[in-house]
This record gives C-alpha cells, sequence and structure tokens, in this order.
C-alpha cells in the first residue's frame, strides 16, 4: 500500500505553468514537481521526482498523507509517550513532509472525555509537543510546525466507552499547505 | 425563641466531629436555621401574597411573592406553608398580626409584604419578618423602590434579606451565572458564552459561536468575565467587560494561554501558558502588563485559583504521577499537595469563605464534585455520576454549581447546584446543553 518508488526525474522545464501541482497518470503513477527543495529536506535535488504507489490517491495529496500514511497517531491513558506504533506512522510522516518540503503542519492534540477540561487542555499540548518533537528529530524544519491543543473539545468518536476514548486520544497531524507560494 | 437553629457554621460542624441537636438559644440570638449533614427540619414560612396597594400593582404583587417563594423553596431549607391553609388574612400590611392565627398552622416566620406603583411608574416593595414565637418583628421592615421591568431584581433582593436574616448566612439570589451553551454534535460542538441571573431567568449569549469559548469566570466586582477563546486558532485568555461588551487578549504570545482567574482585588489574573508543550501557571499584573512565571515544573500544571485574601493558590498538578491538588503561598513559594485519597484531582476552587476548597474527583468510573478544608482533611464528596465537573462557589460559601455530562452520542452537559453539605442537589434550567458554570458576586 505504501510501495513507494522514485520513478524518474522530469525536466522541470516543461512544467513551468503547473509546477507545483501533481499530474496523476494512469496506472496511479503520481508526478509531482514540488518547488525548490528547503534546507532541511534530504531529499534535495530529487524534488521533481515522481513516487508510484499503489494507492487511489497522489502521493503528494493531502489524502494520501490522511488516509495512506494516516494523519494521527494514538496515545494510552493520561499518556503523551509514543508508542511504536506512532513511531512507525511519524517517521512515513516526516517523509512525506520531506519531499514536499513547502508543506506547512498544525499539530493538533486531543484527550478523551475522562478528565477535567483544563487538564486535558494540558495533556492535549504534551501530546502534539511529543510528535511535534519526533518530527524535527526526523528532520522536518521547526518554522513548518505548530502546535494547538484541543483538549476534550473536539472527539473524534463520540461513544462513552473505550472504544472512543481509545480513538480520541490522538494526535492528528493537519497538513496546512501542500505548496509554498 | 424555639428556633433553635438547625444550620451549624460547616466549620464548627465539621471541627466538633457532627455535633447534633438542638442548640440552646439565646433570648436575642439570630433566628437561624440548623444546617448540617443528618436529618434537616426543614423551617415552616409563610408568605402569602403581598398586598396590591392599588389594582395596577396587583400582578407585580403576585409575580414577587411567587418568586421570593420560588427562591425560599429552592433553598431545601424551608417548607412553604401553602396559603391555602393560612387561617389569618392579611389584609393591610400595616396592621397588627393575630400571631394565634399563624401559630395555630405551625409556622415559625411569616414574611408580609405589600406593592405599590409610584407616580414616576417605579415600584415599591416593602416588606416584614414576624416571629411567630416570639411574636415580634424579626429585623427592621425594609421597603425597595426600583423600575418595574426589575421587578426579578427586587424580589431577589428580599429573599435575600428573609434568608438572610432566618439562617445567619449571607445572601445569593441576586447573582448571575456565566456559563458555555452548547450547540450541535459532540464532535463538533459550537459554544457560546452566555449570562443569565442565577435563577435561570435573561439568558443573554454575549459570543455568536464561530469560536470556541471555554470556561468564563466572573471579576470580583461583577462587571468583566474572563475566558479562554480560540479566536485566534489557539486557546487565548480574553477580557471581556459585561457593561460595554469590548473583548481584549490579556497575553499577546504565540503560546497557549487558558484557566484564567481574577484575584480577589481584581488587579491580577492568573492563568495555565503552555511552553514547548510544558504548562506551568503564570500570573499577569492588568495594571502594569507585567506577568511572571508562578510555577516552574516539567509536570503539568493548571486550574489555578486565589485564596480569598489573595496570599496564596491552589491548583492541579501532575507532578506526583497522577492529577492532584496542590496550595502555594505566593509569598514563599511553599507548595504543599492537599489530596492523598484514591483518585485523580482537578479543578480547585477556594470558597469564598476560606475555608474549604472544592474540587473535581475521578474515581474509578466516577466522576465527583467534592469539598476538603484547605489543608487537605474533611474531604466529602457531594455528587456522583458519569461525569461531574467544575465547581463554582455562591458568594455565600453555602451552595456550590457544577456541570454533569451525560454519556453518549447524544449527551450533553447541564447545570446543577448542591449545598456544601451534599443535600439538595438540583438541576437548572438552561435553553440548550450548559458547561463551566460561574457564580458571579452579590450584584
Amino acid at each position: 500500500m505504501r510501495l513507494l518508488r522514485v520513478l524518474s526525474v522530469i525536466v522541470c522545464v516543461l512544467l513551468v505553468a503547473g509546477c507545483g501541482e501533481n499530474t496523476v497518470t494512469r496506472g496511479n503513477t503520481v508526478s509531482n514537481t514540488g518547488g525548490s527543495g528547503s534546507s532541511d529536506d534530504r531529499f534535495t535535488g530529487m524534488d521533481d521526482g515522481v513516487i508510484e504507489t499503489d494507492s487511489e490517491f497522489a502521493y503528494f495529496s493531502k489524502e494520501y498523507f490522511n488516509y495512506e500514511i494516516g494523519d494521527r497517531v494514538f496515545f494510552a491513558l493520561n499518556e503523551s509517550a509514543l508508542s511504536e506504533d506512532a513511531k512507525d506512522i511519524l517517521t512515513e510522516q516526516a517523509d512525506w513532509l520531506l519531499r514536499n518540503p513547502d508543506s506547512t503542519v498544525i499539530i493538533e492534540g486531543h484527550a478523551d472525555e475522562r478528565g477535567t477540561r483544563e487538564y486535558n487542555l494540558a495533556l492535549g499540548a504534551r501530546r502534539s509537543e511529543a510528535v511535534r518533537t519526533f518530527l524535527l528529530q526526523q528532520g522536518v524544519g521547526a518554522v513548518r510546525m505548530s502546535t494547538v491543543s484541543f483538549g476534550k473539545e473536539r472527539p473524534f468518536a463520540a461513544c462513552s466507552d473505550e472504544t472512543c476514548w481509545s480513538k480520541n486520544r490522538r494526535v492528528v497531524t493537519q497538513i496546512e499547505e501542500i505548496t509554498g507560494s | 425563641m424555639r428556633f433553635a437553629i438547625k444550620v451549624l457554621a460547616i466549620i464548627s460542624l465539621l471541627t466538633c466531629g457532627g455535633t447534633q441537636g438542638v442548640t440552646q438559644a439565646s433570648n436575642d440570638g439570630p433566628l437561624q436555621i440548623e444546617i448540617n449533614e443528618g436529618i434537616i427540619q426543614l423551617f415552616p414560612i409563610a408568605a402569602p401574597q403581598f398586598i396590591a396597594e392599588s389594582a395596577s400593582a396587583s400582578k407585580w404583587a403576585k409575580d414577587i411573592t411567587d418568586l421570593i417563594l420560588s427562591n425560599l423553596d429552592r433553598t431545601g431549607l424551608f417548607e412553604i406553608v401553602p396559603e391555602n391553609s393560612h387561617i389569618g388574612k392579611i389584609t393591610n400590611f400595616d396592621s397588627p398580626i393575630q400571631f394565634s392565627d399563624w401559630k395555630a398552622i405551625n409556622v415559625d416566620v411569616l414574611l408580609t409584604g405589600s406593592v405599590s406603583l409610584s407616580s414616576d411608574g417605579n415600584l415599591v416593595v416593602k416588606f416584614r419578618l414576624h416571629d411567630v414565637f416570639a411574636q415580634s418583628s424579626l429585623g427592621q421592615g425594609v421597603q425597595y423602590r426600583g423600575q418595574a421591568n426589575n421587578w426579578r431584581r427586587l424580589a431577589h433582593t428580599i429573599s435575600d434579606e428573609v434568608y438572610s436574616r432566618i439562617t445567619g448566612e449571607g445572601k445569593y439570589f441576586d447573582t448571575r451565572i456565566a456559563f458555555i451553551s452548547e450547540f450541535g454534535p459532540k464532535t463538533d460542538r459550537a459554544k457560546r458564552l452566555t449570562i443569565m441571573d442565577y435563577d435561570g431567568a435573561n439568558v443573554r449569549y454575549l459570543t455568536d459561536g464561530d469560536d470556541l469559548v471555554l470556561a468564563p469566570r466572573f471579576s470580583p466586582d461583577g462587571d468583566e468575565l474572563i475566558y479562554t477563546s480560540y479566536q485566534t486558532g489557539k486557546p487565548s485568555v480574553y477580557r471581556l467587560n459585561l457593561r460595554n461588551g469590548q473583548s481584549n487578549r490579556v497575553l499577546q504570545t504565540p503560546d497557549m494561554t487558558f484557566s484564567p482567574r481574577f484575584s480577589p482585588d481584581g488587579k491580577r489574573v492568573i492563568f495555565s501558558r503552555t511552553t514547548k508543550g510544558n504548562t506551568d501557571i503564570f500570573e499577569t499584573n492588568l495594571t502594569t502588563k507585567e506577568s511572571r512565571r508562578v510555577t516552574r515544573n516539567r509536570a503539568i500544571d493548571t486550574a489555578p485559583s486565589y485564596s480569598p485574601d489573595g496570599t496564596k493558590i491552589t491548583f492541579e498538578s501532575d507532578r506526583s504521577g497522577s492529577p492532584q491538588i496542590y496550595t502555594m503561598s505566593l509569598n514563599d513559594g511553599k507548595i504543599s499537595r492537599i489530596s492523598f485519597r484514591n483518585g485523580n484531582y482537578g479543578t480547585p476552587v477556594w470558597s469564598p469563605r476560606g475555608d474549604f476548597i472544592a474540587f473535581t474527583k475521578q474515581l474509578g468510573s466516577s466522576f465527583h464534585v467534592g469539598v476538603m478544608l484547605a489543608d487537605g482533611t474533611e474531604e466529602r464528596l457531594l455528587s456522583r455520576s458519569f461525569l461531574d465537573e467544575g465547581p463554582t462557589w455562591a458568594p455565600n460559601g453555602r451552595v456550590l454549581l457544577f456541570f454533569r455530562e451525560e454519556p453518549g452520542e447524544s449527551g450533553g452537559p447541564s447545570l446543577y447546584s448542591v449545598d456544601v453539605t451534599g443535600r439538595n442537589l438540583k438541576k437548572l434550567k438552561t435553553p440548550n446543553f450548559a458547561s463551566d458554570p460561574s457564580w458571579s458576586p452579590l450584584r
């Protein structure tokens, strides 16, 4: 599902007008012609690559980030430590962000409803910071990331048992912009 | 005097280990109800409809009498002796009282009043309290004058006077409640800052619902609210002037700021501030705009509240590994943990009397609102449900409001009041789901 391959380099001179847009080709092959890489981009020099995936979404689309990589990671009760699963997802998020160097993100921390409003706001902030720090360590530039906590104000799942609470103890990496202006 | 009051001051009750029974009444001591944790003896009171001095005043006479009785009834301390069982009829406010008529139906206190409309269109309301067994007046008769559209405040003011004279407790009916009205599905709630009278009348929305808003708190003079808004996308503390409707951000910072409260003198604000994921407590001087750090800890420090004399704060911290309640001296910075029983504790708030700290407690699958003395002793839980949270004190320190959230997809919060004794739990009527109450000072 996350089969990625840099296929080739496309000469940007062909794509002046379309620079920064994705072109979906047959077979779900995706080409991206992102702008110049930022200094933190490990893939500088490769940003004109085409990445083939077996996803219905273009690799450089927000949908690919949200649904194929996963825009969120989950936490244990009252915890802000990253699980191994969370680290795997965040590593792929970082990879995507590094290949898409003009994108910016808002990292939203959330808590389940089993705590006071004030504590959950602080807990959500602690969780979003754990994610921000991990992405920073993977090389994503600090200026591209901002954090916010919603505490228990924006549950994803509405039921009042652990099946929902476990989905609500989350940090969501929201892609703000895919390309810089 | 026969009414040896059944309302002990709570403190003496606690320190005396729950002394029960009737205290010896002195001849000239105040008439008092003894409120204790055991069986409560309701205090029988009669209040025949106030005399309308003119036909045009009769509607006001009925409405004002009804509202006073409703206020007294809501306290859970009085037995309202209904008018259809009255033997004596009050036809003239100044006529002598036939005490035997009231003694015969076991009324302890009789409230009489009159309402007239003055030539300038104002309401003039007089009342007297009568001690039936002593066959004497209970305090001075009082006359109030006010605009007819303020009749509810006149009724609340008289209710306060009656309640205070009989119980010896402070007043609290002529107050308001600020809270958050909640609309829409649980996963996408819209929240509006709202204010209403203590009894649910005169609901006014203060924000339009575009921005998420949280936890308003009254200023000590009741003219301002301080609250948290996501107006900029992140939680930030704002001040709202209730007289002119203007709202200002308290601290310009990219950091999250939230859970603010005013100092008792209204000159400072204490709040939580999050820097790089770590939440500590800060204080801002509203005059100089200077901000200072109050706590420095890698744990979460949040939900601060001042003591009534402003020299201490109480707050919630997970520095021990779980959320617990601490107090801190603002003079020497000394911090003491005060919650030690099982469970998580949060949202501590000091009683205006200075004796108790009210809190939210999570124990197993339940949430409670409770009180403990400021040294952490004498913990008592006053409520229990799936989610009870966020207590706020009436100005007399005798009654608390909090919110209770029903579980599930269609569940939502409502406001409840409860006595500091744990008695008289009552749901408040609000037009929508309602959370985060703050009780105003006396108006």
